[in-house]
């Protein structure tokens, strides 16, 4: 998945937007270079849809899925602006053409033998961990939720 | 059961999976089957009533995903050595630990592994398929994501039969065919112990990057009979394919569940995960639960939630950018100029797959003539056997009848019977394995070529075994001399006694003459009596029916 599918998912269906049919298939580029600092919106032929809000449920599950806090109206307003400036993106045509992963995708994938060559350094692996018991790492206990205070929600939460 | 699934979901041999999930069998007041199973699955529709007449049927819909440790010597992408038992974090890489740094280099014996297991399924292999990561937190993983192949995997859309007995008596099978939606290299991840006491969880990454096959299995199924049915013989394929060692109680096969339930034609109902399987018993009977549960559930109004989908959205997957995309070749694409050991060639390695078990008991079948319910059991107890120890490709109980019918001028069709009755019997009873019987093939054809020369009786012969397997080193011949198990062979004493039977037993003999014919088995029993059971029955009955008709 890449940020494209990010900025997608987020506008909830709405489908991005796509070069007029006419356009001859070959072109890769609009023809139109985004200017100025990234923060600016680009205005062409093919428009980034208008700042759609982030909504709370979308954030919630962020901050959930990431372990990430959202604090406050400036980190809201940033996500919100990475995301535009990610769906500058999607000014490009690339119709009929594969996704790219890697500039590596033609070299050959290296097939290992199956022979044990690597093990047994535990005293050096379990040197790097704060805590140990008896030869295991020592974790907290499941994943630990951002901790809610009472009556404090997300920021956005608190402002509607 | 509430105590019982409870327990089994904190983790004896199972793994709590992803962000600690609660076992989505609920324990609770819920209903439980009032027999062994819950379902009365139609092998054929697969529709169920809800037990209530007049009531609209309900479907049950189970699809299973299976993770299969593949067997091999070191990881899927490190050389750190794959055991089951070893101290703690000493079967572990710097790639394992996931320090800064590290790569991944992709073992060649699990991409095989993968590939035959595709193609013993029928599957399309994808030449070219792509390593992608998902990402989630979680103390056993400590890269943060793990390295697997959602977008193209190694091989898609193939297909796996299973039998199942209609009824319990295993005297009517039927096949039916599961589709499998895909395979998919990828890597296991650490273990947790959790100590609840300490508020803390020890993690131990021995099994951090282990090379596992992800096999997806279309929801063609309909009970808890069929998954369990499917499931074994996936784990027989594995077994034979030695791709996988497939035991369950070690954890090298882990199946997890998905139960939906819909009136017939609307769509599939909601469905949820029943995770923490770790025996096939337990997966059927967990399934039919699951499935009686939901049918209670919306037959009272209720609706089925499913809180573990929500994680499983797209978010969170992403190329992996380290390695370039897994090629494989056939006999025709075959590239010129590489070094063959970095080339994977399907063709070859489609030749050189064992007979697959379904192929195995057809042969078996057709060769000696036994029933397919014979052949059926012959094989999947030398899986049970193969599930309770880490013995695989040890020679079983298949191979044992064979060289029993080597051996012996019986017939197979009744060597079989010996087999499946007595000795496996035995076996059973004292938790044995086929090579460990006091009793070999050679000693058991030995004593079947007296029975079947009618030198003893089919009751001595049972007595002989029963010797037998104390192990003390005795020929069947010597032991049937030792408590004078022959049959007597001189006619005139036989018909002496046979004579005295008859005068002794009056009024027996009138019935008889009465035409009362099963008074006759009396009279053949006294004549045993009297010749301490070295009568041929047969015989005696002749010499009987011919004196009184005389």
């Amino acid at each position: 998945m890449r940020v494209l599918s990010l900025g997608r998912w987020l506008r909830a269906g709405r489908v991005p937007p796509r070069e007029p049919a006419s356009r001859p298939s070959g072109h890769r580029h609009s023809g139109h270079r985004p200017q100025g600092p990234p923060q600016e919106l680009p205005q062409g032929p093919s428009q980034v849809p208008p700042q759609q809000k982030v909504s709370v449920e979308v954030l919630e599950h962020l901050e959930h899925l990431a372990l990430v806090d959202f604090r406050d109206s400036e980190g809201v307003e940033r996500l919100q602006k990475a995301i535009q400036f990610a769906d500058q993106l999607h000014e490009v045509n690339t119709d009929g053409v594969e996704p790219m992963d890697s500039v590596l995708e033609d070299r050959c994938l290296y097939l290992r033998e199956d022979d044990v060559t690597e093990g047994n350094c535990t005293k050096e692996l379990l040197e790097n961990a704060r805590e140990t018991v008896e030869e295991y790492f020592v974790a907290p206990p499941g994943n630990i939720p951002l901790v809610k205070l009472e009556g404090q929600k997300t920021f956005l939460q608190g402002s509607k | 059961m509430a105590a019982v699934l409870a327990m089994v979901a904190r983790g004896c041999g199972g793994v709590w999976r992803r962000l600690r999930q609660r076992c989505a069998v609920r324990p609770g007041s819920g209903p439980f089957p009032r027999g062994e199973r819950a379902v009365a699955c139609n092998a054929r529709g697969g529709m169920m009533s809800a037990g209530k007449s007049g009531l609209t049927p309900w479907i049950p819909v189970v699809g299973l995903e299976i993770h299969a440790q593949i067997s091999s010597n070191s990881k899927l992408f490190s050389g750190s050595q794959v055991q089951f038992a070893a101290p703690p974090n000493s079967l572990v890489s710097f790639f394992d630990a996931s320090l800064p740094g590290t790569l991944p280099v992709l073992n060649r014996r699990c991409v095989e592994a993968a590939v035959m297991t595709g193609l013993a399924l029928n599957c399309h292999i994808n030449k070219k398929s792509l390593f992608d990561r998902k990402h989630y937190f979680y103390a056993d993983l400590p890269a943060g994501y793990q390295i697997t192949q959602q977008r193209v995997p190694i091989a898609v859309n193939g297909s796996l039969s299973y039998s199942l007995c209609i009824d319990n008596k295993m005297s009517q099978m039927v096949t039916k065919t599961v589709r499998i939606k895909q395979i998919q290299l990828e890597q296991d991840s650490g273990k947790s112990l959790h100590d609840d006491a300490r508020s803390q969880t020890l993690v131990d990454l021995n099994r951090a990057g282990v090379g596992l096959m992800e096999l997806v299995m279309e929801p063609d199924m309909c009970c808890g009979e069929e998954a369990a049915a499917a499931v074994r013989e996936l784990q027989l394929i594995l077994q034979t394919l030695g791709s996988s060692q497939a035991v369950m109680a070690e954890g090298q096969l882990r199946v997890d569940a998905n139960v939906s339930v819909h009136h017939p034609g609307e769509p599939y109902g909601v469905r949820t995960e029943v995770k923490n399987i770790n025996s096939i018993r337990f997966l059927a009977k967990a399934v039919d639960y699951e499935i009686q549960r939901q049918i209670e559930e919306l037959g009272n109004g209720g609706t089925i939630s499913n809180e573990t989908r929500a994680f499983d959205s797209k978010l969170g997957f992403m190329p992996e950018p380290n390695l370039p995309p897994l090629i494989l070749y056939d006999a025709k694409s075959l590239p010129a100029n590489m070094n063959h050991q970095q080339v994977i060639n399907i063709d070859w390695i489609r030749e050189r797959l064992p007979d697959l078990p379904s192929v195995k008991r057809e042969k078996l079948v057709e060769q000696y003539g036994i029933l397919p319910e014979h052949s059926f059991t012959l094989l999947v107890w030398q899986q049970d056997q193969n599930c309770n120890s880490r013995h695989s490709n040890e020679d079983g109980l298949p191979e044992f009848f064979e060289n029993v019918v080597k051996q012996t001028q019986m017939k197979p069709k009744k060597v079989i019977g010996w087999i499946l009755n007595d000795l496996l019997s035995y076996l059973k009873q004292h938790s044995l394995t086929v090579k460990e019987s006091p009793v070999s093939s050679f000693l058991l054809a030995d004593l079947l070529n007296l029975l079947e020369k009618k030198e003893i009786s089919s009751t001595a012969a049972k007595q002989v075994l029963a010797e037998l397997w104390k192990g003390k080193g005795k020929t069947p011949l010597e032991t049937v001399k030792e408590q004078k198990l022959e049959l007597l062979q001189d006619q005139k004493e036989l018909e002496q006694i046979c004579q005295a039977v008859i005068d002794g037993q009056e009024n027996e003999v009138m019935a008889i003459k009465a035409g009362n014919q099963k008074v006759l088995n009396k009279l053949i029993g006294l004549v045993q009596k009297k010749t301490q059971g070295r009568s041929n029955p047969v015989l005696v009955k002749q010499l009987l029916e011919k004196k009184l008709s005389e």
